[in-house]
């Protein structure tokens, strides 16, 4: 016997309604898990066979992104790292100048034109350093050269932009020196070796190590109170005529990268007023 | 064109061996990098324009130092003097003239030196210097002395060439 139409419909829409209520309710979740489980785990293991597919497929092209990534970030830690090293020397070369400067603030009575120290004497016995400044920079001969930390030398060779400067470690070095606190006079000598030392410095001269050596002025090639360096050891011999005192120089000339040249100290010129022997 | 080339090569060396070459120290000795191109181009076999290479090494040596001149332009000379004649002697084995110049020039080199200085009146201990100087600059030329003998020996084989007569 067939039930009314509309009896189908109101009893389709009240099942409807009851499966979504008991669903809203929580209490078809079981029947829902056992049912859907079966389908999860296809998917799962496709998924996972699709994506196993997929990686090695698209792999060499990954590869080969990082790759060139790779080297692009390496070329951009090497100019970084460039970039640091240039950043170093520009610092170091700050600090020397601003040490100069504070040289040259201190000693304002003295003139100075920086110099930077280009190139050393081919030959190995002279200790001689080559500088970028020349007469046109008002150079001349026989000028006193300084660091920050001392005395370097004098000019010894002058062209239009270059000098030629010696050092007080050279062998053919020979200034007059003042040691303090005790205020003997010697003649401070240079070697081969580039090792300093101060010889007829006299017997009964109170010196000892650490004492401060500086130039007396006498002879006009130097400026005097110029520091040199310290005393670092003696030799007193009492069958010799004079002390001799090895010495540590202030300035560290196998780091020399940039000087100061004193402009307005001109050497004296005393031999016309050294006597001749024999002459009247 | 070997002449033309000796300025800027020489040239070159020069500010080289001042810049760099002369910081680099063994004991106290340096090496001496004009000496062994020097050298190198006098014991290859056809280079005709030895001698003109000395000159201008001593030329352009003395402004880098302050040797007399008139000691420097003659030592390098000497060296190009002996070059040829341990090229002349050792005529089959171009690479032991080269070791022996390079020696004997650096011995003649610092020998005429310290004499020069000895006489201007610098105080040089010889014994100290031959032991501390001397020696360590002749075992420094002879590490350059092959590389640069190699290198010298490519450059005379371009200005001239081996002719082969058919």
């Amino acid at each position: 016997m067939n039930l009314p139409r509309t009896f189908q419909t109101a009893a389709l829409a009240i099942l409807i309604i009851s499966i979504l209520l008991l669903a809203l309710g929580g209490y078809l979740t079981p029947i829902s898990r056992a049912a859907f489980s079966p389908f999860i785990s296809v998917q799962t293991w496709l998924s996972s066979r699709y994506l196993a597919i997929r990686d090695f497929m698209t792999a060499p092209r990954d590869v080969a992104r990082l790759t060139q990534l790779n080297e692009q970030l390496n070329a951009e830690v090497s100019r970084l790292q460039a970039q640091i090293i240039e950043l170093q020397q520009e610092n170091s070369e700050l600090e020397v100048l601003s040490a100069l400067l504070d040289f040259a603030r201190t000693h304002a009575e003295n003139e100075y034109i920086t110099a930077a120290v280009i190139g050393r004497d081919i030959s190995p016995f002279l200790h001689y350093v080559i500088i970028n400044r020349g007469s046109d920079d008002s150079l001349r001969r026989g000028m006193p050269v300084v660091s920050s930390q001392g005395l370097v030398g004098r000019v010894a060779a002058v062209t239009a932009d270059g000098a030629r400067v010696q050092l007080i470690t050279d062998p053919d070095t020979a200034i007059n020196v003042r040691i303090q606190p005790s205020g003997a006079e010697g003649l401070l000598q240079g070697s081969i070796t580039g090792n300093i030392t101060i010889e007829a410095i006299p017997q009964d001269a109170k010196i000892q190590n650490g004492d401060l050596v500086l130039t007396s002025g006498l002879g006009g090639n130097y400026p005097p109170d110029m520091l040199i360096g310290q005393i670092s050891g003696i030799r007193q011999s009492p069958v010799e005529l004079f002390q001799t005192a090895s010495v540590e120089p202030v300035v560290d000339f196998s780091q020399l990268e940039i000087v100061l040249v004193i402009v307005n100290f001109r050497p004296v010129n005393i031999a016309p007023l050294i006597p001749v022997p024999g002459s009247p | 064109m070997a002449i033309l080339l000796a300025i800027p090569i020489l040239g070159f060396m020069v500010i080289l061996q001042s810049a760099v070459f002369s910081q680099i120290q063994l004991l106290y000795g340096t090496t001496d990098l004009i000496l062994i191109i020097v050298v190198a181009w006098a014991v290859q076999e056809r280079v005709t324009t030895a001698w003109h290479w000395g000159i201008l090494a001593g030329l352009l040596a003395s402004l880098a130092t302050a040797v007399p001149a008139f000691a420097i332009i003659p030592t390098y000379v000497l060296i190009t003097g002996i070059a040829i004649y341990m090229r002349r002697i050792f005529w089959q084995r171009p690479l032991l003239a080269m070791i022996t110049a390079t020696v004997l020039g650096t011995l003649a080199s610092q020998i005429i030196t310290v004499v020069v200085l000895v006489i201007d009146g610098t105080s040089i201990p010889v014994i100290e210097a031959f032991y501390l100087i001397t020696i360590p600059s002749v075992l420094l030329n002879l590490l350059l002395a092959v590389p640069i003998y190699a290198l010298m020996g490519d450059l005379a084989n371009w200005l001239y060439p081996e002719t082969i007569e058919m």
